[in-house]
C-alpha cells in the first residue's frame, strides 16, 4: 500500500494532480447546483412581490 | 411545417428541453462517474510502469483527457455561438454560455497537472513553451467569454457578445493542436493518434480512452445541467417557470 501511495517516489506530483481534478470537477458539478436554487429564489421573489403588489391595487 | 421541423421545435422549446435535460443529466454525471472509476483503476493499478518516467507518467491519464476536453468543450461552445448567431436560436445561446465554465474547468485541470508532471520531468512547473502558452490563452479566452456574459445586463444581448468573441477565439484552437508539431517545443508531441499507430502500450491506452469517455459524457452532464438554469433565466417571467419556482419552495 505504501508502495502505491509512493508512486516511485512521483507521490507528491501524481497526487495532488488526481487531488486538483477531483476537487475542480467537483466543484464544477456543484456550482449549477447552487445556481439553480438562486436563481429559482430570485424568480420567486419576483412572483411574490408582484402578487403583493397587485394585492393592493397599485398600478405597476 | 414537417414532422421533422416541428420535432425540433418541441424539442427546442424552453420547458420540453427543460424537462428532457433534467431526465437525462443525473444519468451522464452516474456513467461519467462509473467510467471514470474504471479508469482510475485501470491507470492507478493495473497499467504498468513506464519504463522511462516512472509512475509519474499517471497524470497522463487526467492530464490528456482534459485536454482534449478543453479543446471539445471550446469546439461545442463556438459551434453553438455560431449557430446562435446566424439563426437566433436562443436554446444555441444558451448552450454555448453553459459550456464556457466547464471547459475553463477543464483547461485549468489541464495547466495545473501539466505543471505537477513538468516539475518532474522538465525540471520545471512552466515554461513559455508554445502549447503551454496557446493553452493558457485558452483559458484567458474562457474567461473573456464568461466575463464578457456576466457584464452585460441584457441576457440575449450579453450571449450575442460573448458569442462574437467566442467564434473569434476558434483561431487559437488549430494553433493548440499543432503547436507541438509546428514549433520545436519541450512538450511532446501527441501519443493517441487518430490516423495511425499509437506510441502507446494497450494495457496504458485503455484507461485513456476510458477517462475520455467518462470527461466527455460528464461534460454533456454538466451541459445540460447548466443548460436547464439558463433556461429558467430565460423564461423567467412564464408560467411554466413560476411553477417550478414556487412547487419548489412547497418542496
Amino acid at each position: 500500500m505504501s508502495e502505491f501511495l509512493s508512486m516511485g517516489g512521483y507521490g507528491a506530483y501524481v497526487w495532488p494532480s488526481y487531488a486538483v481534478f477531483f476537487l475542480v470537477l467537483a466543484a464544477e458539478a456543484l456550482a449549477p447546483r447552487l445556481q439553480r436554487r438562486r436563481v429559482l429564489a430570485e424568480i420567486r421573489g419576483r412572483v411574490q412581490r408582484r402578487a403583493a403588489r397587485d394585492g393592493r391595487g397599485e398600478t405597476p | 411545417m414537417n414532422a421533422l421541423t416541428l420535432w425540433f421545435h418541441k424539442i427546442g422549446s424552453p420547458p420540453t428541453f427543460y424537462r428532457i435535460a433534467g431526465a437525462l443529466a443525473p444519468w451522464c454525471y452516474g456513467i461519467a462517474l462509473l467510467l471514470g472509476l474504471v479508469a482510475l483503476y485501470g491507470g492507478l493499478v493495473l497499467a504498468p510502469r513506464d519504463y522511462q518516467q516512472g509512475d509519474a507518467y499517471r497524470i497522463i491519464f487526467i492530464h490528456v483527457p482534459c485536454a482534449w476536453m478543453s479543446l471539445f468543450a471550446y469546439f461545442f461552445m463556438a459551434a453553438n455561438a455560431f449557430v446562435a448567431l446566424v439563426w437566433r436560436i436562443k436554446l444555441s445561446e444558451i448552450l454555448a454560455m453553459a459550456s464556457a465554465p466547464i471547459g475553463a474547468a477543464f483547461t485549468f485541470i489541464t495547466l495545473v497537472t501539466g505543471s505537477l508532471w513538468g516539475k518532474p520531468m522538465w525540471g520545471t512547473w512552466w515554461t513559455w513553451d508554445a502549447r503551454l502558452t496557446s493553452e493558457l490563452v485558452l483559458l484567458f479566452l474562457y474567461f473573456g467569454v464568461m466575463g464578457l456574459y456576466a457584464a452585460i445586463e441584457d441576457r440575449r444581448q450579453a450571449a450575442r457578445a460573448a458569442g462574437f468573441l467566442a467564434l473569434i477565439g476558434i483561431v487559437n484552437l488549430p494553433i493548440v493542436h499543432f503547436s507541438v508539431n509546428w514549433w520545436n517545443t519541450l512538450h511532446q508531441g501527441s501519443t493517441v493518434r487518430l490516423m495511425g499507430p499509437s506510441k502507446i502500450d494497450s494495457a496504458m491506452i485503455w484507461p485513456l480512452l476510458t477517462m475520455a469517455l467518462a470527461t466527455h459524457i460528464w461534460f454533456f452532464g454538466s451541459v445540460l445541467a447548466r443548460t436547464r438554469i439558463g433556461l429558467l433565466e430565460l423564461d423567467a417571467g412564464k408560467d411554466w417557470v413560476r411553477k417550478i419556482a414556487l412547487d419548489q419552495q412547497r418542496a
